[in-house]
């Protein structure tokens, strides 16, 4: 079973990297690279602010925008092609193929993330000609990027399972904007009555929390961030990624490929 | 030449010579509108929207709208401006964006509060922008000093400088003469000690060039500023004694038994005026002083930062 998921993982980000995916990291580069010559330039005193906010926005916008339209594809590809009728054909269950799906797209993000951490630190380098302890917890941002990328595969993939590539991308990318208010929404249930206030609780909470992972702002300005928020943002994550999965292979299951 | 060769060729030279032609002609437009990209607008002008807006990127966003401060503020202070309309509201977002952005308040206070040419002359948004900083960064000594500063530079509300200046001190690992310096602002205010005491910690304090240079020009114009009082009460005092002013600077220096012809910071010796007045040989060199400038002389702008 391992095998087979790994394999398909692996076959995933083979596809990936065959798509031109890793593309992107150009587009970053160069981006990091003219912010952290030009902003000496035209600002004041915040170079080394600018290369850590631009650097880990960019990083994460660049992967949600990969999770979502390499993620909305994962399914419907394989079903236009008809290849998913060969690997369904031999030996793999549904709900492997899913689970490949999501390991082979989060471990192309991993990869992603991890040359564009190598540029913040060199553009980092560059400003500042050294590094101080605080910039470790740039790593922790990155950690928390990860952690959203997760979120977003599998809910990519879910939409994925029984949607098409468009619609897929709009739920999904609708479903990021949502997650960025998501304490917001909070809020608002917070200040409703009756019915409305468990609707709108429920709501809060069924939508992914995005905003708990971004602690973007707080690093640049070297704020710690706590051990618990690290430890809960994990497990909120994992539980998160492995409902949507569960998701996914329950609709999976029981679509009818014919 | 194949076809496929030709083909190229041909769309290359397009794609290079349109590209060309079309900066060339958006280069003329500009031309035609030369404040355009400068334009006082502010499309969003609420900080919460914007930061609603920003997806949790308000990172980013802050330091976004900071640059667009500057910018705005160096172009309209290069053009020697009379309204800054846009910079107090700038400087709101970016606050309200990353309420820890430190800069954002030293700087900005400064761009705000001087009398223009050298700043938007906002003191009240100001003391706002500060007061805004010093609640979120309650522990940062330096916001107490700027505001301190803008009470005492710009609206010379002495009690409140000593006021902040006070508060200041208590802060943990406050500098120890924000105390001197509140205590000399609550009983010398006014005098030339206090200004080249706060001027003279500001250089000491600070990294930043432009501060550094901002406090030095200051500290030069308080020298001429006292020399030319001094040198006045002397014209002063020989008028009373002889009935009639000074022939020549050299008559003055004898009378007074100066060790010499005075001077100013760069070594010029001070003119004296057949009207009696003393002044600087080369007032453009010290844009901040407010004594010994011929009549009507306007100061060139110059950059005017206090923090230090």
């Amino acid at each position: 079973m391992r095998t087979r998921i790994a394999y398909i993982a692996s076959n995933t980000f083979r596809e990936a990297v065959r798509d031109r995916v890793l593309y992107n990291l150009i587009a970053f580069a160069l981006l990091l690279s003219g912010a952290a010559i030009l902003v000496g330039q035209i600002s004041i005193e915040i170079e080394k602010l600018v290369v850590i906010n631009l650097g880990l926005t960019a990083v994460s916008l660049f992967g949600v925008v990969i999770a979502i339209f390499i993620g909305i594809g994962l399914v419907s590809k394989e079903i236009e092609k008809r290849t998913l009728y060969t690997v369904l054909s031999r030996p793999v269950r549904r709900w492997e193929f899913i689970v490949g799906k999501f390991f082979g797209l989060a471990g192309t993000l991993v990869v992603n993330t991890f040359f564009m951490a190598i540029g913040v630190f060199a553009a980092l380098f560059y400003i500042s000609h050294k590094f101080v302890p605080a910039d470790a917890l740039i790593l922790v941002a990155l950690y928390f990027i990860v952690l959203e990328f997760l979120i977003i595969c599998s809910l990519a993939l879910l939409f994925s399972s029984f949607s098409s590539p468009l619609l897929s991308a709009v739920f999904a990318f609708s479903l990021f904007v949502i997650g960025s208010f998501a304490e917001d929404l909070r809020n608002f249930a917070g200040m409703a009555h009756g019915f409305t206030r468990w609707l709108a609780t429920g709501a809060a909470y069924l939508v992914p929390n995005f905003s708990a992972f971004n602690v973007i702002s707080s690093i640049a300005h070297e704020q710690p961030v706590a051990a618990q928020l690290v430890l809960q943002n994990t497990l909120y994550a994992l539980f998160y990624a492995i409902m949507a999965l569960s998701g996914a292979v329950l609709i999976f299951e029981y679509r009818d490929l014919k | 030449m194949k076809h496929r060769e030709k083909i190229s060729i041909i769309a290359g030279a397009c794609l290079v010579l349109s590209l060309a032609a079309s900066s060339f002609v958006l280069h003329r437009v500009d031309q035609l509108r030369p404040q355009a990209p400068l334009d006082e607008v502010l499309f969003l002008s609420s900080p919460k929207v914007i930061k609603r807006a920003s997806l949790g990127y308000d990172g980013l966003m802050a330091c976004i709208y900071w640059t667009r401060a500057v910018q705005y503020f160096g172009y309209r202070h290069h053009y020697e401006a009379s309204s800054y309309n846009l910079l107090a509201p700038l400087l709101e977002i970016t606050t309200h964006l990353d309420p820890h952005l430190v800069v954002a308040y030293e700087f900005g206070s400064s761009f705000l509060a001087p009398k223009p040419p050298f700043g938007a002359g906002q003191p009240k948004s100001a003391i706002d922008l500060m007061e805004y900083g010093i609640q979120n960064n309650p522990d940062n000594w330096r916001l107490y000093y700027d505001l301190g500063f803008v009470y005492y530079t710009e609206l010379k509300d002495y009690k409140k400088a000593a006021e902040t200046f006070a508060r200041g001190s208590l802060v943990p690992n406050a500098h120890p003469f924000l105390k001197v310096i509140a205590a000399q602002m609550a009983s010398h205010a006014g005098d030339y000690e206090t200004a080249w005491t706060l001027w003279s910690e500001t250089y000491k304090n600070t990294q930043d060039k432009l501060i550094k240079q901002n406090a030095f020009d200051h500290l030069r114009a308080l020298r001429v500023d006292q020399d030319v009082d001094h040198l006045q009460a002397a014209v002063t005092r020989f008028g009373e004694r002889t009935g009639r002013l000074p022939a020549s600077m050299a008559e003055l220096v004898a009378a007074e038994g100066l060790p010499g012809t005075p001077v100013d910071p760069d070594g010029h010796p001070y003119k004296l005026t057949p009207e009696g007045r003393i002044e600087v040989r080369e007032p453009k060199d010290f844009p901040f002083a407010t004594k010994g400038l011929p009549p009507g002389y306007k100061p060139l702008p110059t950059f005017d930062s206090p923090q230090p």
